[in-house]
């Protein structure tokens, strides 16, 4: 499953999900909806893809995991996102998720409690190191605190599918109301 | 989980999902006119994304994990992505332990 789906998220729920015979309607929407989070994310790639082919293109967006993603636009907002880089990032990232699948898989049952090594921080920690990154000024702050706010409001209120998308949206939003305030300030 | 027929059939349903929402960004935008505004979102979106992928796990977090994500962002202001997520993890490892 990690060899094929290669999304983290949505192959976790679909564990808890997983019937025999398997609900695959059920299965197929679950990761659908868990990752329409990538649906914001290609978009925000395809103006960065100058220097891709169109077959690059649609083989590399197969491979677009958050972290893949989040390193790309990482190397966008420095100068120009070769297809080079993308291939490195990701044949990186997927063969370690899959042979660190595979190892979970045998080793998992011995760890009692993973939340003592930290492993889940790591994700956030990277995450935190690229929104650092990614800082212009004061307008960016007004954005990462409308995302937070509404991405811990909807997942408060509708649990983890949708929150992804909810502060995309309000940081998007954000930044189009700023930009129409600094319009007419210098006209 | 037996590899059967069903269940092959489901990861790969699951996998033609996946792909679908992944390559469906390409062709949203270009639906999408390139007015200033527009550019401004669009120039915004990866920063809100990454955001709201970890603001609610980090607002559930208890006190250690959030001196630990101060301590990661005072490091990311210094420091390289790779000593960054190694003295977060370092941080939250030791936190944890001390305040339980």
């Amino acid at each position: 499953m990690s060899g094929l789906v290669f999304a983290g998220s949505a192959q976790l729920v679909a564990i808890d999900l997983w019937t025999e015979p398997a609900p695959w309607m059920l299965l197929a929407l679950t990761a659908l909806t868990i990752n329409a989070r990538h649906l914001m994310m290609s978009a925000s790639l395809a103006r960065k893809l100058g220097e891709f082919r169109p077959w690059q293109r649609l083989v590399g967006m197969a491979f677009l995991a958050d972290e893949i993603w989040a390193l790309a636009e990482q190397r966008a907002a420095w100068g120009r996102l070769h297809p080079a880089y993308y291939a490195g990032v990701a044949a990186f990232l997927y063969a370690s998720f899959v042979c660190s699948t595979v190892v979970g898989a045998i080793v998992g049952p011995a760890i009692q409690n993973p939340e003592v090594w930290g492993f889940d921080f790591a994700f956030i920690a990277i995450f935190l190191g690229l929104i650092v990154g990614f800082w212009r000024g004061p307008a960016t702050g007004f954005v990462i605190a409308a995302s937070a706010v509404a991405a811990v409001l909807v997942e408060a209120r509708l649990g983890g599918v949708w929150h992804v998308l909810a502060g995309g949206a309000a940081g998007m939003t954000v930044a189009a109301l700023l930009v129409r305030h600094q319009a007419r300030r210098h006209p | 989980m037996m590899l059967d027929t069903l269940n092959l059939a489901a990861i790969c349903a699951m996998a033609v999902a996946t792909y679908a929402t992944r390559v469906g960004g390409l062709w949203l935008l270009r639906f999408v006119k390139p007015t200033p505004r527009m550019q401004a979102s669009l120039d915004a979106l990866p920063v809100a994304v990454l955001t709201a992928v970890i603001a609610p796990s980090l607002f559930k977090g208890g006190p250690a994990d959030l001196i630990a994500a101060s301590l990661t962002l005072l490091a990311a202001s210094r420091l390289p992505l790779l000593p960054v997520v190694v003295i977060g993890v370092g941080s939250v490892v030791i936190l944890r332990q001390l305040l339980g």
